[in-house]
């Protein structure tokens, strides 16, 4: 059967083109692979190639014809002994113009957004531990290693990799003791090279295992950031549902103290922004380790944002055999009716200390901490709002694409109504981390900061 | 040193060597297919081809067993097809329809399969070495016995997350074979533009990994380092470098018009060192194959092809609620 040979889309743009040159004529045997002709796109001059083997029977569109149309028949091509008009209206055509899904020919359906909008939305209030659960004090960073320790008892396939994670114990100490009761199987140091091992350990996780990756601090991080950002959040996506990358990423994120702009950087919206990635981000010790726990059973890689100035903050925990604090429920730390303040991570400090002082000017605020920014539990925020009707959000990260700034948006669309004064981001200041000392006091937000925030939104 | 050449009298049985040409064979037509249909407008975006370099992946896979790993770039479909996923799958995920592998979600260059442990598809250059890696850091945990094939090709060599994981899998003996297929060029800069020296396995040398070069033209070398590469792995002695030298008669991609090199280059090794010829004429010469009897399996690729792209246009395009599926587990 005669076939014919259509125009060629060349490039992943290319609509028509010059058909340039004819390298072959008719009465031409033609295999697979042979030149037949040159086409000129937009962006360049293209050689086509035979797919199929047989003699060019009849040319169809004579060389120099500029703007064919991609699919337009070209030449036909025949079998030996065959005529011309054998010629079968090829279903390619057909196929190309039918078929071929055409960016923004179908509208969209409407986008099931990040969060419908109820008037009054669902909201989880169960306490994380039964009443009467017997507490102890414990720090941020034994809370962060007794979650590992616990879960690497649980499950064999979950390790531990890092910089001075296993002999030096941990850089900041969080690993102490690992490697002793798992060994070196488990608990790995790896060289200074966070792209490779980073890597590396999504791969192991792709093979079946539930790496731990620590970074000494979350700055490093950016050097393995395409690892975690087009390797372990995309592949569940890419791969139909076929494998994904249960891990986690943990490590110090922020500003330490006196350590400059490179190793001060707050990473919360940035991670924050991306599907496939779950982020958390504790304040206090109890939540350090009901989430770190969560995370490592998680079967999607979670972004684990800690903060060294936390570490060594003593908080109480429940002594339970097996807590754990679900991602995406936000923990009310004290009710009030004139403002809410919502914050997470480190910025609940300045939250907590913000609130205390202005109860005492008789200024009843909500403290709200997301605990989880991806998911985040916005039904809470909004259900405060509603109640109180002033918002200010509390990070010490930059003011552009800030955390606090997705969160305003919610609330303006979903809670518009009920708010009687804008919302305030209280974040850091949009400058890279200076090292003197009042420089960088000031760089940070400061509790003075969201004070003044509150009473702006309350009219005092 | 001088690249891997078969050994004289190759230790290959007839039913061996029409198994590779089969599946060389079966590589070139879907791919000759899916630039058919990508001229057509079927297929989308990015389209890399792997024609010319059939001999590469056919012959790492001869030693590979059930269990063992790979996973390579973007220039994908022979590495697919190679380790036994479903051609319509695969043609199905190039035209973005549901039957397509990743349900039409990846595209060319984003293809899985859990079942025939295939890794990827990965579109990031390099970005797949160290996950090979961690895969074999995964079987070694598991002590398994089970290899890695991490594929990449001489331009993603300068990446410097590959020496980064060089050094990992000396220093961890992961059983992992880093497979270089040299193609000589790194989208359109020749391997001399680009590459301080010409021998790129012999960069495994500071990092203490043995390696070699191997004639990726000709399967049978390239099955023999195969063997070699894999036994070192299973041996537990640490990673293993291959360099295949080989040859892409296509552009980069469909989009490439590929005026770096001359068309006499091209049709030079396309005339004289065809990986497909070659075995054609081993069949033929050693009088295990007759020409009707390469006539029946040229008709049985074609078909099967034909049914891959039939498939492929007839699967429909996936339902809108896919797009808010597997983005967690």
């Amino acid at each position: 059967m005669a076939t014919e040979i259509l125009m060629p889309a060349l490039s992943p743009t290319m609509e028509e083109g010059t058909l340039a040159k004819w390298l072959v004529k008719e009465g031409d045997t033609v295999s697979s692979g042979d030149i037949m002709a040159e086409i000129e796109t937009d962006k360049a001059t293209m050689e086509f190639e035979a797919v199929d083997e047989g003699i060019v029977g009849k040319i169809l569109v004579a060389e120099g014809t500029e703007g064919v149309k991609v699919n337009t028949p070209i030449a036909i091509l025949v079998e030996e002994g065959e005529e011309v008009g054998d010629v079968a209206p090829s279903a390619p055509a057909d196929a190309g113009n039918e078929a071929a899904p055409a960016g923004g020919s179908e509208a969209p359906a409407a986008a099931p957004a990040a969060a419908a909008a109820p008037a009054a939305p669902q909201v989880d209030l169960t306490p994380d531990w039964p009443e009467g659960t017997a507490m102890k004090q414990q720090t941020v960073r034994e809370a962060l290693r007794d979650a590992m320790a616990e879960e690497m008892r649980g499950n064999e396939d979950v390790y531990l990799m890092g910089e001075e994670v296993a002999e030096y114990q941990g850089a900041y100490k969080v690993s102490q003791g690992l490697l002793d009761e798992f060994g070196s199987k488990r608990v790995i140091d790896t060289p200074i090279t966070e792209h490779g091992f980073a890597g590396i350990a999504v791969g192991a996780a792709f093979g079946g295992l539930r790496p731990i990756v620590e970074f000494m601090t979350f700055n490093f991080a950016m050097q393995a950031i395409d690892q975690i950002i087009n390797s372990a959040a995309k592949t569940l996506y890419m791969s139909g549902g076929q494998m994904g990358a249960p891990m986690v990423f943990r490590g110090p994120n922020g500003a330490a103290a006196r350590v400059g702009a490179q190793h001060s950087q707050d990473y919360a919206a940035w991670y924050m922004q991306i599907p496939g990635l779950k982020v958390a981000m504790p304040y206090s010790a109890s939540d350090a380790k009901g989430l770190l726990k969560s995370a490592i059973r998680d079967d999607n890689p979670v972004i684990f944002l800690e903060n060294e100035i936390l570490y060594g903050r003593s908080f109480d925990v429940p002594d339970l055999e097996d807590f754990t604090v679900p991602f995406g429920k936000a923990r009310i730390w004290r009710e009030g009716t004139d403002v809410t303040i919502v914050s997470f991570g480190i910025g609940m400090q300045y939250a907590l200390e913000a609130a205390d002082k202005l109860a005492e000017e008789g200024i009843s605020a909500e403290v709200i901490d997301l605990r989880t920014l991806r998911p985040m539990d916005t039904p809470a925020i909004i259900n405060s709002v509603m109640k109180t009707n002033r918002l200010v959000t509390v990070e010490e990260g930059w003011p552009q694409g800030s955390v606090g700034s997705y969160i305003s948006s919610v609330v303006m669309q979903e809670a518009f109504d009920y708010l009687d004064a804008p919302v305030i981001t209280c974040t850091g200041k949009d400058v890279p981390m200076p090292y003197a000392a009042n420089l960088e006091k000031h760089a940070l937000v400061t509790t003075d900061e969201v004070i003044a925030a509150v009473k702006q939104v309350t009219y005092r | 040193m001088a690249a891997r050449k078969s050994t004289k009298k190759p230790n290959v049985s007839a039913q061996e060597l029409t198994k590779f040409y089969r599946e060389m064979l079966l590589i070139r037509r879907f791919e000759e297919k899916a630039g058919q249909l990508y001229g057509m407008g079927l297929i989308g975006g990015f389209c890399h081809l792997y024609i010319g370099q059939e001999a590469v992946v056919v012959g790492l896979e001869a030693a590979a067993e059930e269990g063992d790993k790979r996973i390579t770039s973007y220039r994908d479909h022979g590495h697919m097809l190679a380790c036994g996923m479903d051609p319509g799958g695969v043609m199905a995920e190039l035209t973005g329809r549901e039957g397509g592998l990743s349900k039409g979600k990846g595209g060319s260059m984003h293809m899985f399969s859990k079942e025939k442990h295939f890794y990827g598809g990965h579109g990031i250059v390099g970005a797949q070495v160290p996950l090979g890696a961690g895969l074999a850091f995964a079987d070694k945990y598991k002590e398994n016995g089970r290899v890695t094939f991490a594929y990449f090709g001489d331009g993603a060599a300068n990446q410097g997350q590959i020496y980064e994981t060089f050094n990992m899998a000396a220093l961890w003996d992961l059983p992992v074979i880093f497979v270089i297929e040299n193609n000589q060029y790194a989208m359109g800069t020749a391997q001399k533009r680009s590459t301080s020296t010409p021998d790129i396995y012999t960069r495994g040398e500071a990092f203490g990994i043995p390696g070699e070069a191997v004639d990726g033209m000709d399967v049978l070398a390239v099955k023999e380092a195969s063997e070699k590469a894999t036994a070192h792995c299973r041996a537990g002695k640490g990673p293993y470098i291959l360099e295949v030298k080989t040859y892409r008669y296509r552009g980069h991609s469909m989009s490439d018009p590929a005026k770096y090199r001359t068309r006499e280059e091209v049709q030079k090794m396309r005339e004289e060192r065809d990986a497909i010829e070659h075995v054609r004429h081993m069949l033929l010469d050693g009088k295990h194959a007759t020409e009707d009897d390469l006539k029946a399996i040229d008709k049985e690729i074609k078909d099967i092809v034909n049914a891959a792209a039939d498939f492929a246009k007839e699967s429909p395009e996936p339902s809108l609620d896919e797009l808010w599926t597997d983005i967690y587990a």
